[in-house]
C-alpha cells in the first residue's frame, strides 16, 4: 500500500497544529495597540470616591503613574488588588478609575482590601472609560507626568505583566 | 489538626503535586527501560508507580478542596473562585471552577484511570502492562507540568491577602455544574487509556485480538462517561440558561461531542478487530484521533482560542505551553502511526455485504460527521486568520449536515446489527427484516397525522427510522433468542447492552425529533392577574415577588398551569441577582413530565408590573436524555462482560459470548 | 492485479471519492451558511444588502432603547463609537442587556435600515465584551474619527 497515505493524518495534524499557532498570536492582546497612545489623557469632569472633591484632568499628579480602570463587580480586578497594593508600597502612583459602580461598595472595597490609590476619579456612567476607550475592566495606563498617555494593557496586572511593563513605566520618568 | 498545620495545607497540596510528578516522570521511564532490557523487574514498577501517582494527585485535589471549604482567600485561586457566602456543595464545585484546579482535576482523573489499569490488568502480560503505563505516564508528566508551571492553583496572594473572595460565576453555582465536568472529564481523560494501549501495541507490534479485548472495555467505559457528560450538559443547559433550547453548536458542545463520534466509531471498530482481525491500522488511528480530539475539546476549545476569552490573555506562556504539549503528542502519536502502521497487517476477508461492511459503513458515517463539527468549529477560526472578518456558522449547518448522517446512521444500525460476520446476503436481510421496515414506515407516518393532523417530512423520517431501528432491534433479539424469551438472559451481558444502547439511540432520536418539530414557544407581556393561552394550556399569572436566597436575591413570578380547566402546576421562575458579583441568572421553571415538559423563565422587568415571559411547552423533552441514559447503561452491561476479565489462556469462548458482538 | 488487492484498490478508490465528496458538499454548504459580522460603519456605508442574515454588534447607545406600548418589541442604537445603527427585536433580551454594554444581534437589514433582529446576544460574563464588538470598536477607534461623545449620545 501507499506508505505516504499514512503520513496524511500527521500532516492533518500539523497544519491544525500552525492554525491554533497563529491563533495565539493573534489572542496575544497582552498589550493592546491603543489609537490613544501618545494623545494627552481625555478631558473629564469628576469627584474623587473617598472625598467627593471634583476633579479634572488638572487633578493629574504631575508624574509618572497608572491609572488603573476597576469596578467591585469584576472578579479579576479583585485578583489584581493585591499586586497594586504592592506597587503602592514600592512607591508607584496608581490613579484609579472607579468603573460603572456603585460608590459605596467601592468604598467598602477599598477598606476591606486596602487603598493602593493616590485617588479614585467616580466614573458611574462610564463616561470616561468610553473616551479611553476601555474594553472592560481591569484595564490599566501608563501616563506621563504631562499626562500624556504612553501605554495601555488589559486584564490583571500580576508580576510577569508588569515585567513587561516596567521598563516602559521606568522610561517615562 | 493544629492552626499552623492547617495553614500549610495548600502547600502540601503543592508538594504532593510535584511527588506526582517525579513519581509520573519514573513511571515513563523505569517500566520502558525493563521493557526494552527484558528486565522483568523493572516492569514492575509501572503498577505501583501508577497508584503512587494517583494517590498523591488525590491527596493534591483534596488539599485544594480544603482550601476552599476553609475559606482560604490566601490562595489566590480560591479567592478568585470562591466566597464566603457561596454554600458549602458550591465551594467544592468551584475547585474546578475556572482554569487552575479543572487541570488539576483533570491530572488527578489521569491517575486514577491509571490506577484503575494497575488494579484491573492482572491478567495481562507484563511488559503490555509497562508499556501502557509508561504511555500514560508521559501524558500525565506534560499535563502536571503544565499545571505546576503555568496554571498552579496553589499560588498564594502574597503578601497580603483578601478578607472575601470574589465568588463563583453565578451559572456554575447549581447541581448540573457539580456533576457535569468532573463526568465529561472522566470521558476525555479515559479515552487516555484506549490511546495508551492503542501506542503501546504500535511499539510492540503486538495489534492482535487479544489487544483489541483489552482496549474494549476501557473504550466503552470511557465513552460512558462522555455520553453522561454530553446529556448533563445538555440538561443544564437546558434548565440553566433560561432559554429552554438544549444543544446550541457552540464550540464548547461540540468540543465533546467530537471525541464521542469517534470513540463511538472506535468501539465498533475494536469490535470487528477483535472478532475477526481486519481494520486494526484503522482502529489504532481511530483511538489517536478519539484521545486528541479530547484533548483538543479540553486545552484548545475551552481555553478560548476559539471562543476568543481573555482566557490567555494574563498569560500567554500558556498558549505556546499547551500547544508544544498537544504537538508532542498528537504529532508523535501520528508519526508513530506512519511509521509503524505499515508493518501491521489484516488479514481476513469480507464480502460487501457482511457486518463487517456495515461496521465500516457505520464508521465513517461517525467520522464525517465528526468531520464535519470540526470543520464547522474551526471555520470562523481560519476565516479570522485569513483576515476577512469574523463570521459565525448558524446552527442551521450544523442541523442539516448532522440530521441526515445520523438517519443513515440509524438505518445502517439496523441492518448491522442482524447481519452476518464475513459474508450475509441481501436476500436474507430483507427477509427477517422486511416487516420491522415496514411497520417502521407505516408507524412513523402515523404519527405527524395523530400529532398535528398535518404531514411532517421531518417527522415521518425521524420516527421511522427510530421505529426502524427498535424494530431491528426486537427481531434480533427474537432471532438470536430462536423465539424463546427464557434463552434471552442467556444472550451475554454484551448482548444486551448492545440492545440497550441501540434502544437509546433510537429513543433520543425521538426526543430530538418530536421536540424539534412540536414545540410551542411564546415570549408574552404579562401583568399579574393576566392569562395567556399556549397550545392547549393556559398560563396564569398569579403572583410577583422577592425570594432571598443565601447568596442572592431574586424576583420572582408564579404562574399557574392550566388545561382544560384542571390545574397541572403552579410554577415559580426567577431571575436571581448575586450578591458578590451583581450578576443576574434567570431560573426556570419546569414541570417534567414523560411526555412533555411547561417551560417557564422571566425575562425583563417592563413598566406597570408587568413581565416579559417566555412561555414554552416541549413534548418528549425528557426522551433526549432517557435515550442518553440507555446508552450510557448499555455500555456499562458491555463493560461487565465476563470475557473481559478472564485470564487469556483460560478463555474458552461461550457460546453466548460468541453471538454476542455488541 | 491480485483480487484481493484489487478489492482494496476499489474500497480506497471508493473512500476517496466519497470522503471528496462529502468535503465538497460540506465546503459549499458553509459558504451558504456563515453570518458574518459587520460593523455599524460597514453598515451605514451601505455596505450591506438588505435581506442578507448578518450579525451586528456594538455597544447599545445611551438613551436609545424605546420599548413598545403593546407587546415585547423594542428598538435600539447600537454603535462602534462612528456611526450606529438602529436594531428592532421582538422578544425576550438577555440579562445582560444593558446600555452602554457590547452585544451583537443576528438579523436583517430592512429597506429602511432597521436590522430586524431574531436573536440579541450579550455575555454572561460582565467582564468581557463579545469579541466581535470588541474589534469593532478597534476598527472605528483606528479610523481616527473616534467621535464617541457625540455617537454616544453624551
Amino acid at each position: 500500500m501507499m506508505r505516504w497515505l499514512l503520513f496524511i493524518p500527521l500532516a492533518l495534524a500539523l497544519a491544525l497544529g500552525v492554525l491554533f499557532w497563529i491563533g495565539l498570536g493573534k489572542e496575544d492582546k497582552d498589550v493592546l495597540p491603543s489609537p490613544l497612545v501618545g494623545q494627552p489623557f481625555p478631558a473629564f469632569n469628576a469627584v474623587a470616591l473617598l472625598t467627593d472633591e471634583a476633579l479634572d484632568q488638572s487633578s493629574l499628579p504631575a508624574k509618572p503613574m497608572l491609572v488603573n480602570v476597576w469596578a467591585t463587580w469584576c472578579p479579576t480586578c479583585k485578583a489584581e488588588h493585591a499586586f497594586l497594593n504592592q506597587l503602592a508600597k514600592q512607591g508607584i502612583t496608581i490613579v484609579g478609575i472607579n468603573y460603572k459602580d456603585d460608590s459605596a461598595k467601592a468604598r467598602e472595597w477599598l477598606k476591606a482590601f486596602g487603598d493602593p490609590y493616590a485617588f479614585n476619579i467616580v466614573d458611574p456612567d462610564g463616561k470616561l472609560g468610553l473616551e479611553l476607550g476601555v474594553y472592560g475592566a481591569p484595564e490599566t495606563f501608563l501616563v506621563d507626568s504631562q499626562g500624556i498617555i504612553r501605554g495601555k494593557h488589559v486584564g490583571d496586572l500580576n508580576t510577569r505583566v508588569w515585567q513587561t511593563l516596567q521598563p516602559q513605566f521606568e522610561a517615562m520618568k | 489538626m493544629n492552626a499552623e498545620v492547617a495553614m500549610m495545607v495548600p502547600e502540601f497540596g503543592q508538594l504532593a503535586l510535584i511527588i506526582a510528578l517525579v513519581l509520573a516522570a519514573m513511571q515513563v521511564v523505569i517500566p520502558l527501560v525493563g521493557v526494552q532490557s527484558g528486565r522483568e523487574w523493572l516492569m514492575a514498577y509501572a503498577r505501583p508507580l501508577a497508584a503512587g501517582q494517583a494517590v498523591f494527585l488525590m491527596v493534591s485535589l483534596l488539599a485544594l478542596t480544603y482550601a476552599f471549604v476553609t475559606d482560604d482567600f490566601s490562595v489566590v485561586y480560591v479567592a478568585t473562585n470562591s466566597n464566603t457566602q457561596l454554600p458549602t456543595p458550591y465551594k467544592i464545585s468551584a475547585v474546578w471552577g475556572a482554569h487552575e484546579g479543572s487541570l488539576l482535576l483533570w491530572v488527578t482523573m489521569l491517575g486514577a484511570w491509571g490506577l484503575a489499569v494497575a488494579w484491573f490488568s492482572r491478567t495481562l502480560p507484563l511488559d503490555m502492562v509497562a508499556r501502557v503505563l509508561s504511555i500514560m505516564g508521559m501524558v500525565s508528566v506534560g499535563f502536571i507540568l503544565f499545571t505546576v508551571h503555568t496554571s498552579n492553583p496553589f499560588e498564594r496572594h502574597l503578601p497580603s491577602a483578601p478578607l472575601e473572595g470574589a465568588d463563583l460565576n453565578p451559572l456554575l453555582q447549581d447541581f448540573g455544574l457539580i456533576v457535569h465536568p468532573p463526568t465529561l472529564y472522566m470521558g476525555y481523560v479515559g479515552l487516555s487509556v484506549a490511546f495508551a494501549f492503542a501506542l503501546a501495541a504500535l511499539m510492540s507490534g503486538r495489534l492482535d485480538a487479544a489487544w483489541a479485548r483489552w482496549s474494549r472495555p476501557w473504550t466503552t467505559a470511557a465513552w460512558v462517561f462522555l455520553t453522561l457528560g454530553i446529556a448533563l450538559g445538555s440538561w443544564w443547559a437546558y434548565y440553566e440558561l433560561g432559554w429552554g433550547g438544549w444543544w446550541f453548536w457552540d464550540p464548547v458542545e461540540n468540543a465533546s461531542l467530537m471525541p464521542w463520534l469517534v470513540a463511538t466509531a472506535l468501539m465498533h471498530s475494536l469490535a470487528v478487530t477483535e472478532k475477526r482481525g481486519l481494520f486494526k491500522s484503522w482502529t489504532v488511528l481511530l483511538a489517536i484521533f478519539a484521545f486528541s480530539l479530547s484533548l483538543l475539546g479540553t486545552f484548545l476549545v475551552r481555553s478560548g482560542v476559539l471562543t476568543s476569552v481573555h482566557a490567555f490573555a494574563s498569560d500567554p506562556d500558556r498558549g505556546v505551553f499547551i500547544l508544544a504539549l498537544l504537538g508532542i503528542c498528537v504529532g508523535g502519536s501520528l508519526l508513530l502511526y506512519a511509521i509503524k502502521a505499515p508493518t501491521v497487517a489484516s488479514v481476513g476477508r469480507y464480502q460487501w455485504v457482511s457486518r463487517e461492511s456495515a461496521l465500516l459503513v457505520n464508521n465513517l458515517l461517525l467520522l464525517v460527521s465528526a468531520f464535519a463539527i470540526l470543520l464547522g468549529t474551526l471555520y470562523p477560526l481560519v476565516h479570522d486568520f485569513m483576515g476577512l472578518g469574523k463570521l459565525s456558522v448558524g446552527a442551521a449547518w450544523f442541523n442539516t449536515m448532522f440530521v441526515p448522517l445520523s438517519v443513515l446512521l440509524a438505518l445502517v444500525m439496523g441492518i448491522g446489527s442482524m447481519s452476518r460476520w464475513k459474508s450475509d446476503a441481501f436476500s436474507r436481510l430483507g427477509q427477517e427484516l422486511k416487516w420491522a421496515c415496514l411497520a417502521a414506515i407505516l408507524l412513523g407516518a402515523a404519527v405527524p397525522l395523530l400529532a398535528s393532523g398535518e404531514w411532517n417530512w421531518q417527522v415521518v423520517m425521524g420516527m421511522s427510522v427510530s421505529f426502524w431501528l427498535i424494530g431491528a432491534t426486537l427481531v434480533d433479539v427474537w432471532k438470536k433468542s430462536r423465539g424463546q424469551l427464557a434463552r434471552i438472559p442467556k444472550l451475554g451481558v454484551s448482548f444486551h447492552g448492545m440492545v440497550l444502547a441501540h434502544v437509546g439511540v433510537a429513543i433520543s432520536i425521538i426526543g430530538v425529533t418530536m421536540v424539534s418539530n412540536y414545540s410551542l414557544e411564546k415570549a408574552v407581556k404579562i401583568a399579574p392577574g393576566e392569562s395567556t393561552e399556549l397550545g392547549s394550556y393556559r398560563f396564569e399569572f398569579a403572583e410577583a415577588g422577592h425570594i432571598e436566597g443565601p447568596n442572592y436575591v431574586s424576583d420572582a413570578t408564579r404562574f399557574k398551569v392550566w388545561r382544560d380547566d384542571k390545574l397541572m402546576e403552579v410554577l415559580t421562575a426567577e431571575k436571581r441577582r448575586y450578591n458578590a458579583s451583581g450578576q443576574i441568572m434567570t431560573e426556570a421553571a419546569i414541570d417534567v413530565s414523560l411526555f412533555r415538559d411547561v417551560y417557564v423563565s422571566m425575562g425583563e422587568e417592563l413598566p406597570d408590573g408587568a413581565w416579559g415571559m417566555r412561555l414554552q411547552v416541549k413534548p418528549y423533552m425528557r426522551w433526549v436524555w432517557l435515550g442518553a441514559i440507555f446508552m450510557s447503561i448499555g455500555g456499562l452491561l458491555a463493560v461487565m462482560d465476563k470475557r473481559y476479565r478472564a485470564r487469556q489462556h483460560k478463555r474458552a469462548a461461550a457460546p453466548a459470548a460468541k453471538e454476542a458482538v455488541a | 492485479m491480485h483480487p484481493q488487492r484489487k478489492k482494496r484498490l476499489t474500497l480506497i478508490l471508493f473512500l476517496v471519492v466519497g470522503v471528496g465528496s462529502a468535503v465538497g458538499l460540506l465546503m459549499y454548504s458553509l459558504s451558504q451558511n456563515i453570518n458574518l459580522f459587520q460593523t455599524p460603519t460597514q453598515i451605514a456605508n451601505g455596505e450591506v444588502p438588505i435581506g442578507r442574515t448578518i450579525r451586528a454588534g456594538g455597544l447599545v447607545v445611551d438613551g436609545s432603547v424605546v420599548r413598545a406600548e403593546e407587546g415585547l418589541g423594542v428598538t435600539f442604537k447600537v454603535t462602534d463609537g462612528v456611526a450606529s445603527v438602529p436594531i428592532f427585536y421582538d422578544g425576550i433580551l438577555p440579562d445582560l442587556f444593558r446600555e452602554g454594554q457590547g452585544i451583537v444581534a443576528l438579523g436583517q437589514l430592512d429597506e429602511a435600515g432597521v436590522l430586524q433582529a431574531s436573536e440579541v446576544l450579550a455575555k454572561h460574563d460582565e467582564n468581557y465584551m463579545p469579541p466581535e464588538v470588541q474589534e469593532a470598536l478597534e476598527k472605528a477607534h483606528q479610523a481616527g474619527k473616534a467621535n464617541l461623545e457625540a455617537a454616544a449620545g453624551y
